[in-house]
């Protein structure tokens, strides 16, 4: 476990930098991290995504996988690989300040 | 020494077998999820995962196949691959993994590149319209090989 620092807070983060404890998280850490991996403009369906990784990590205990992403947060696989080329799954999480996905799928 | 990471990898699916499918797929996926690029080449009996009137009807082989740990006089025997395939789908489905239709589908729609081998198209007599829509086109070994310069293959 290491921290850095960014918008003059100290954070936990894991090796690749996901967000140990998400309580930690705000929507202005979401854009700092957002720019950090190539992602310059946050759009309405970004957040969309994010909230709903979010929503579903702090509601379940886990992150979403890609097929339920594609199927329930209002937008779809396509879309998702558009906004998140990266990753979706594991740039959203990063994003939304929440644990790295563990699933395979 | 530096490990350079995985730019892109090319699956092979040769098998018709669940257990011969669900690997390359879950290969070619996962590398779109780490944002790798993939490509998925289904040749031989690999054809069916991909031809849209087989597709729903991939079944567990239950005979020699050591482990399933079942033995070969009982995986013979009528109803027990349809058996054993329904407890397996269900086991994946409860995984969230999707059924192997669908799987191709968000594969596709993750941006992998399906392609069908063309030896095995001619050997089979299949068609373009034999396959799902999803798939880029039928190609030969040499294209293939084009297509995969500068990353990895993965034979499954």
């Amino acid at each position: 476990m290491t921290t850095i620092r960014l918008l003059d807070r100290e954070l936990e983060v894991d090796a690749e930098g996901f967000l140990q404890k998400p309580e930690q998280w705000n929507e202005e850490l979401a854009v700092e991290i957002a720019r950090s991996v190539g992602i310059t403009e946050l759009t309405d369906r970004h957040w969309k995504v994010i909230m709903f990784m979010r929503d579903t990590y702090l509601s379940t205990g886990s992150a979403p996988s890609i097929r339920t992403l594609g199927k329930t947060s209002g937008v779809d696989v396509k879309e998702l690989y558009k906004l998140f080329p990266k990753g979706p799954a594991k740039l959203a999480a990063k994003i939304a300040g929440i644990p790295k996905p563990k699933g395979c799928i | 020494m530096s490990t350079q990471a995985i730019q892109k990898v090319s699956v092979i699916v040769s098998r018709g077998s669940l257990e011969g499918i669900y690997p390359g797929l879950i290969l070619a996926n996962g590398a779109r999820m780490e944002g790798i690029e993939a490509n998925l080449f289904f040749t031989f009996f690999g054809l069916d995962a991909i031809t849209s009137r087989r597709q729903n009807r991939i079944k567990v082989a239950t005979v020699g196949n050591p482990g399933l740990h079942l033995p070969t006089w009982l995986g013979a025997l009528p109803g027990v691959s349809w058996l054993v395939t329904r407890m397996m789908s269900r086991r994946i489905e409860s995984l969230d993994i999707p059924p192997i239709a669908e799987f191709v589908q968000l594969c596709a729609d993750s941006g992998v590149r399906l392609f069908a081998c063309k030896a095995s198209v001619d050997l089979f007599g299949l068609k373009r319209e034999d396959f799902v829509d999803s798939l880029e086109d039928v190609i030969t070994v040499g294209e293939f090989y084009e297509m995969a310069a500068g990353g990895e293959i993965i034979f499954t």
